[in-house]
């Protein structure tokens, strides 16, 4: 059973006058617990693609279904109740909010999403900075954290709410060769930890070879699939 | 909501200085608004008090016509026996009612043997007068306070009148006066005291006993000119009148034959106090233009600042309306800080003026001391007005924020 299927993608949208076809007629499925990268130049359409799997936009034409919902029939709050029960996400700049702690950071969705009570908040929030190696740190705000360390804080953030995907748009991008590769090893450590599918962006070929299955883009449309798993290519 | 309450708090503090000036714009506006308030309305009490309480009473009772021709004060429209006796009828049934006194009021030419000059004379009953408007033996600012107001044979003359004519306590003079059928009258009187003038319609009078000023208009009868009432409850003003003024309803020839008036009908402070009342007003609206200005300066800046971020809150699921109440807390905060502290800055400056007793004069009248002072209502109704318009100058910049796409607001740089 898939997690994500597109069938016919497509994704045009205006830039002024012009009409910008971003993905073009992509077909694929990712399979539960997988670790999944999308590859490609930028302005290939990784990010639209990540996008759309996350229910940020919807296609222009084609049906996707993540977590068996078609996400083109969800409405603007349907959309960001469906994100806030299944999809955590980690990006390029971290996007943490810098008033808070690291620990208060990683509660936030558990705040303003889910609204767990303070106890399982407290209790969800530590296993999680344990988990990515961050409780040193939890007091810490997101500018007295190094840029590896802020990721590590994202990550948990991402998966605190349970979720069963991780969307993230070149998590690596900002980080020193290093510290990439220790957060690639730490998504991996969780998808196998809590069996979270992670789908994430690079233009890295050397992290891409982290991925167990690579959709590789080229000018919005999908032109390779490497599937180290075996993996189904529709 | 207490986990928004402190982020909003968090967010605030985060642009520290652009908060602390909007707080300080705040501040500023309710210590002006609150100041203006406490220092206008305690002049405006002060005043209307001593209107009230040391000249006209609350409410007044003439003949019909009266107070239209009031600077003649004609004796041909003085109130007869028989409608004083209604008059005094109908307060005896209203409660609200504390007392009244009778007065006879007319105009006359008082000498010191060397000058002569005209002179305003309420004629009245001392006991009666001073349990009506109990601050006039306070007036007194030479000879005696204590005891009956006037006697028989004995007259209170304003300040003025005895400068200019150089007469004192104790010195003799002569009223001369003409009484209704055209005949003139004089009497022998002793200064007993001298009162400060102050703003106003018989601010400036003189008194005399009521049976003096009876015998020297040759009254043949008990007129008078006008009854002063004073109410239990000044609040009750407005109801007192109405009810008053239904009971003395009696037409004659199909017109009404007394006429029932408020202090503020009778004095033309009370324009005054309207002017105070409406520039109130107009404070009150800068007030709300501040807060609205610089709030809603505060909130679009704070999401245009953050719009990276709102499309991530929104991105791991934060649903719109959480977005909403999250920068409405922003904004209810800077309005419940900048209430409080402007609050406390009033009282303060207020309890100083208290403190430091500010004087001023006011006409004729010197050496008034200002005792600002401002009430609970007062103070409540003006916060509960900052922070609605500031939580309502959030509104559209939060409406926005969780109106924003988060895939565009991710793109923004």
């Amino acid at each position: 059973m898939s997690l994500v299927k597109a069938q016919g993608l497509s994704k045009t949208y205006r830039a002024g006058d012009v009409e910008v076809q971003a993905v073009k007629n992509a077909d694929f499925v990712i399979e539960p617990a997988s670790f999944v990268a999308f590859v490609g130049p930028s302005g290939s359409g990784k990010s639209t693609l990540l996008n759309m799997i996350g229910c940020l936009d919807h296609p222009t034409s084609g049906t996707l279904t993540v977590l068996d919902t078609d996400i083109s029939t969800l409405d603007r709050r349907a959309s960001a109740h469906f994100r806030g029960r299944n999809i955590g996400f980690i990006f390029q700049d971290f996007n943490l909010v810098p008033v808070l702690t690291a620990y208060e950071n990683i509660e936030y969705p558990l705040i303003m999403v889910q609204q767990w009570p303070l106890e399982k908040r407290r209790e969800q929030v530590t296993r999680l900075l344990k988990a990515v190696g961050m409780e040193a740190q939890a007091d810490k705000r997101p500018d007295q954290l190094s840029g590896g360390q802020k990721q590590r804080v994202a990550v948990a953030r991402a998966l605190v709410s349970n979720a069963k995907l991780v969307l993230a748009d070149e998590p690596t991008a900002n980080l020193d060769r290093d510290t990439a590769y220790r957060i690639i090893a730490l998504m991996k450590k969780m998808r196998d930890e809590f069996g979270t599918t992670f789908v994430f962006s690079t233009h890295d070929p050397k992290i891409m070879s982290e991925a167990e299955t690579t959709f590789t883009l080229e000018d919005g449309r999908v032109v390779s699939t490497t599937d180290k798993r075996e993996a189904t290519h529709v | 909501m207490f986990d928004v309450f402190k982020i909003a708090g968090r967010n605030l503090s985060r642009y520290r200085r652009r908060t602390v000036l909007t707080l300080l714009l705040i501040i500023i506006g309710m210590v002006a608004v609150l100041l203006f308030m406490s220092v206008t309305g305690s002049f405006k009490d002060m005043m209307v008090g001593q209107i009230t309480d040391s000249v006209l009473g609350h409410l007044e009772v003439h003949r019909k016509g009266y107070v239209a021709s009031i600077d003649n004060l004609p004796l041909n429209l003085n109130l007869k026996p028989q409608a004083v006796a209604k008059i005094e009828e109908a307060l005896k049934q209203i409660d609200a009612v504390q007392t009244y006194s009778p007065r006879v009021k007319f105009g006359g030419m008082f000498s010191n043997f060397v000058e002569t000059t005209s002179i305003r004379i309420n004629g009245v009953d001392p006991e009666r007068e001073t349990a009506t408007v109990p601050l006039l033996p306070g007036r007194i600012v030479e000879g005696r306070k204590d005891g009956p107001l006037v006697a028989k044979g004995e007259i209170v003359i304003p300040v003025l009148l005895a400068r200019g004519m150089k007469v004192k306590v104790g010195d003799t003079a002569v009223v001369v006066a003409t009484n209704r059928d055209g005949s003139v009258n004089g009497k022998t009187f002793v200064i007993r005291g001298v009162t400060e003038g102050i703003s106003g319609p018989g601010g400036r009078d003189g008194y005399i006993h009521i049976d003096d000023a009876r015998e020297l208009l040759r009254m043949k009868e008990a007129e008078v000119s006008e009854i002063a009432i004073r109410l239990k409850n000044p609040a009750l003003l407005d109801k007192t009148e109405a009810r008053l003024q239904q009971a003395l309803e009696g037409q004659v020839n199909g017109k009404p034959m007394l006429e029932v008036h408020t202090w503020a009908d009778l004095s033309p402070f009370a324009n005054l106090a309207r002017m105070i009342d409406m520039m109130t007003v107009f404070i009150k609206v800068v007030l709300v233009s501040i807060v609205l200005v610089s709030v809603m300066n505060v909130m679009v800046m704070a999401v245009y600042e953050r719009i990276r971020e709102i499309g991530t809150i929104a991105a791991i699921g934060t649903p719109p309306g959480r977005i909403l109440s999250l920068f409405l807390s922003e904004g209810l905060l800077l309005g419940v800080i900048g209430t409080a502290l402007g609050t406390l800055v009033s009282l303060g400056v207020i309890y100083a003026l208290n403190i430091w007793k500010v004087h001023f004069a006011f006409g004729q009248q010197q050496d008034l001391v200002l005792a600002p002072q401002i009430g609970v209502v007062q103070v409540a109704t003006i916060a509960a007005m900052v922070v609605g318009v500031a939580v309502l100058a959030s509104l559209q910049p939060a409406w926005k924020a969780s109106r924003l796409d988060p895939s565009e607001a991710l793109r923004h740089v």
